[in-house]
């Protein structure tokens, strides 16, 4: 099984310049700095903590932050780079800045070279409440474009994007850039998740963590775990998931601010970030009707103003 | 022959306990004899389980059958930064449904970190007909129909307290659910929600109960509808301000004004988003009976805060965002000489260069100024082991210390040294210290300090820090309090864990996530341990398709009575004696 994404969602990125902060081509890098790192390096990163102190995994820590630098210099507005990670998931949260030996400040090198100045997305740190982080930034929105002014979402846990691109209209000359976590679920799963969006750049690496998440295999929950380990279902992963093949039995749906439900992929990056609710992993058979085709969709695209 | 001397009746004793309220009082008690536990047993009437899975609801209503007040605790309090993943449990309904049966006069339910649906609410509002209190302190899973009906059905409700719940697509229309007939609510703290609540209602529901004190509104409420409110509840304590801020007209600010110096009794203020500084002068009046003033979601800037603070002269806790800078804490330390508690929240704390001029100077200041402060939250971007040395002189008396520099492993920015001897100066002085939360640059040696000194801790927070497993040795040997321990982003492996396993039954849990503890250790530990729950957190798929000795993502231990938990989600297993088997 794997999740689908109906439609081009970078087709029309190219054009939407102040929405959406990623190029394709953009995309393509953060998808194939996925796709170069192979999965063990990158799970050995995270638990090699790449700390001071004989870890055997130092290397490849090195090496991963090395791909991480590039990912961040890659982004001309300077989203700091987690296209890697999901927001679930801290073990692959270290820092891409030195990791200081003793003694020494933190250098203004080039190490976490998000250009907007960003610290690098280390999850949960600094330690500040979600409820708190979503409060600032909507403070934050409301000094900010005009734009999205509608956007300012009722679910507290979902804050817009503040990205703000080579206009420069920022608040104090940085930018805020903190969660974005949406509820995820997915039909015949009792028990749902959040993704952060934020986390990602791009739709692929969304579907890739949804996929991750979801179509893990798992015992039963409330069960006891049984002694037959479980066969292990899910398809080696490739960096760029099954999108646009259309051949999975799901699709991936969001609730956007009017409460309609929409499928993922339709339109630029940042527009959907700014009116996503949640997410739903819906079956095909359900999903019939809920979008006009993909060619029509396209077409549409083309005309409408962004 | 000996004959056993009688004891006094049990309705003395009885009534001799109903005096101690405290816990571990009330179980010093039920130690003393087997008479004296069950005469306690049956006249406890309040109860805490600071770790929903420690005990099972069975357990606890077979031993306190009358029960009228229960305070639960769910998630590991890391969860507030989502680093527990969604879904890994706290469900409050089992116990609901068992309490339901068992506790018909249940008045009070406090609940944190814990996960509440409709459903649950629905059967609250249905079971206990006497029913009074209702917290959910950072909760989550359910929305305003469920609040819609504990409106309705809770008629001697006297405080419903949401505080930084996650309510999912709140309408407004759930608070007119309350009768007309309804009027004793006491408390409200609706200031979480996301959406407008009906203004008339509200303005109609403050009206008619007399006895309400605390009012914490949501952000919705713009300030004019405020003004309306205020004159509905001149007698309110507590209130939080919505939105403070619409266009500067001196109609709208007269009336403000009016209704601020109508309350004489406001000793608390909360609130207060986006405030537009022109408004501020309308609290000024009643600013010296505050003592306690909330100002962490203001945006208002050094000048203003200074102005307001100078006429809080009876100022006991403040929170504030990191505008107010040096300045500002310099004027706290001048004129709040009653303070006691002081958090400074960072406005921007993804940037890399700061935004404002505070520095660890203004934390001197205020130590140096308010000689009652025991409970500080600072965030900052600089620190020094001399400023940390004074501020432990100038507070004997700290309980609580957190600081949190935002920069992960910051040096002292003046020497460059790691921080170990600040954070130790804390330590050997403020002997009564009971929670810390360490940051910046630090080696094994600040472990060693707090394990050496602080006696008293209860709860420690530690990121990025230590080289080695003596740090965690040190901790666990040495904090003979020690309740919570919580560590992220640390070198701590499977040895000192293992040395100190026996330590972990008398703590309430332990949390580790990116450190180096190994599959097989938490296999061990799982053998070993009966009565500690070892929970593995990894979304990286069964823990034993990868070898041993490989670290787990995160790890979560507690002691438990209740043996291994069944409403685990797919990517947390939990590590039991059968664990070697299932494993291997």
């Amino acid at each position: 099984m794997q999740l689908v994404f109906v439609g081009g969602g970078g087709a029309a990125a190219a054009t939407t310049a102040s929405m959406s902060t990623l190029s394709r081509e953009d995309n393509a890098a953060m998808s194939s700095e996925d796709s170069s790192s192979p999965d063990e390096a990158e799970l050995e990163l995270g638990l090699g903590l790449s700390l001071g102190g004989g870890f055997k995994n130092q290397q490849v820590a090195v090496k991963n932050q090395y791909a991480r630098i590039l990912t961040a210099k890659d982004l001309p507005s300077g989203v700091s780079a987690s296209s890697s990670f999901s927001s679930t998931s801290s073990s692959s949260s270290t820092l891409s800045r030195a990791n200081a030996t003793a003694g020494t400040k933190r250098s203004a090198d080039s190490v976490s070279a998000a250009p907007n100045g960003a610290s690098s997305q280390v999850v949960g740190w600094p330690p500040i409440r979600a409820y708190r982080m979503n409060s600032m930034v909507n403070q934050a929105k409301s000094v900010a474009t005009e734009e999205y002014s509608s956007i300012i979402g009722k679910n507290e846990s979902k804050t817009a994007v503040l990205e703000k691109t080579n206009n420069g209209s920022n608040i104090n000359n940085s930018k805020v850039r903190t969660s974005l976590f949406v509820k995820v679920n997915m039909d015949g799963i009792a028990i749902g998740r959040k993704v952060d969006l934020n986390a990602h750049g791009c739709y692929e690496t969304l579907a890739q963590t949804l996929e991750d998440m979801f179509l893990r295999p798992t015992p039963t929950i409330n069960s006891i775990r049984s002694s037959a380990p479980q066969h292990n279902l899910m398809v080696e992963a490739t960096r760029c998931p099954q999108l646009l093949d259309g051949s999975s039995d799901f699709v991936l749906t969001y609730e956007d601010k009017d409460g309609d439900w929409m499928l993922v992929g339709d339109v630029p990056w940042g527009m959907f970030l700014s009116s996503v609710k949640r997410l739903r992993i819906m079956r095909r058979s359900e999903a019939n009707g809920l979008a006009p085709s993909l060619q029509e969709r396209n077409g549409r695209q083309r005309n409408k103003p962004i | 022959m000996l004959r056993m001397a009688r004891s006094l009746p049990e309705e003395v004793l009885e009534h001799v306990f109903s005096f101690i309220h405290s816990d571990k009082d009330r179980n010093a008690i039920s130690m003393v004899c087997k008479s004296w536990y069950e005469i306690e047993r049956w006249c406890r009437r309040r109860i805490f389980v600071g770790n929903c899975y420690a005990v099972n609801p069975s357990m606890v209503i077979r031993r306190f059958p009358e029960v009228r007040s229960v305070e639960l605790k769910g998630k590991p309090h890391f969860a507030d930064f989502n680093l527990v993943p969604d879904g890994w449990g706290g469900y409050v309904y089992p116990w609901i449904a068992a309490m339901a049966n068992a506790y018909p006069w249940l008045e009070e339910i406090s609940l944190k970190r814990m996960v509440v649906t409709d459903e649950t609410l629905e059967l609250i509002a249905k079971s206990f007909k006497n029913f009074k209190v209702l917290v959910l302190s950072s909760c989550e899973g359910f929305s305003t129909d469920g609040l819609a009906a504990i409106a309705a059905n809770c008629r001697n409700l006297r405080q419903l307290d949401l505080r930084e719940s996650e309510v999912d697509d709140p309408s407004g229309h759930w608070l007119s659910h309350f009768p007309d007939s309804f009027t004793s609510l006491v408390s409200l703290n609706i200031s979480c929600l996301g959406s407008e609540v009906n203004f008339s209602a509200l303005e109609h529901l403050v009206g008619r109960c007399p006895n309400l004190r605390t009012l914490r509104l949501n952000r919705a409420v713009p300030l004019d509808r405020l003004a309306n409110i205020l004159r509905r509840a001149p007698q309110l304590v507590e209130l939080g301000a919505g939105t403070y801020s619409a266009e500067l007209r001196p109609d709208v600010f007269s009336s403000i004004a009016g209704a601020f110096s109508g309350c004489k009794e406001l000793k608390s203020l909360s609130g207060f988003w986006d405030v537009v500084p022109g408004y501020l002068p309308a609290i000024y009046p009643i600013c010296s009976s505050l003592t306690s003033l909330n100002l962490s979601y203001a945006t208002i800037q050094s000048p203003d805060l200074v102005k307001l603070v100078s006429q809080c002269q009876s100022l006991q806790r403040l929170w504030v965002l990191d505008y107010i800078e040096d300045i500002g804490l310099e004027a706290l330390a001048a004129f709040c000489k009653d303070l006691q508690e002081l958090r400074v929240f960072p406005s921007e704390p993804f940037a890399l260069e700061p935004n404002v001029s505070l520095t660890e100077q203004g934390l001197v200041s205020v130590s140096e100024g308010c000689l009652k402060l025991h409970s500080v939250l600072y965030f900052c971007r600089q620190m020094t082991n001399d400023a940390l040395v004074t501020i432990a002189r100038n507070c004997p008396k700290m309980t609580r210390f957190r600081l949190c520099i935002i920069e992960p492993r910051t040096s002292d920015y003046i020497t460059l040294q790691p921080l170990d001897d600040g954070f130790g100066a804390i330590v050997e002085h403020c002997k009564d210290l009971r929670r810390l939360s360490l940051s910046g640059l630090l080696t094994d040696r600040v472990f060693e300090y707090i394990g050496t000194h602080a006696k008293k801790l209860e709860m420690l927070s530690v990121a990025f820090a230590g080289d080695s497993d003596l740090g965690l040795h040190h901790v666990l040997y040495g904090c003979e309090n020690l309740r919570k321990l919580e560590i992220r982003d640390c070198p701590f492996g499977d040895k000192a864990l293992l040395a100190n396993a026996a330590k972990l039954e008398t703590m309430r849990s332990l949390w580790m996530s990116s450190c180096s503890v190994s599959f097989g250790a938490c296999k061990l530990l799982g053998q070993k341990m009966p009565r500690l729950n070892i929970e593995v957190i990894d979304e990286r798929g069964p823990p034993d398709s990868r070898p041993e000795s490989c670290p787990v993502e995160k790890l979560y231990i507690y002691r438990t009575l209740a043996g291994p938990r069944f409403d685990m989600p797919g990517f947390v297993w939990t590590m039991d004696e059968d664990s070697a088997l299932r494993f291997s």
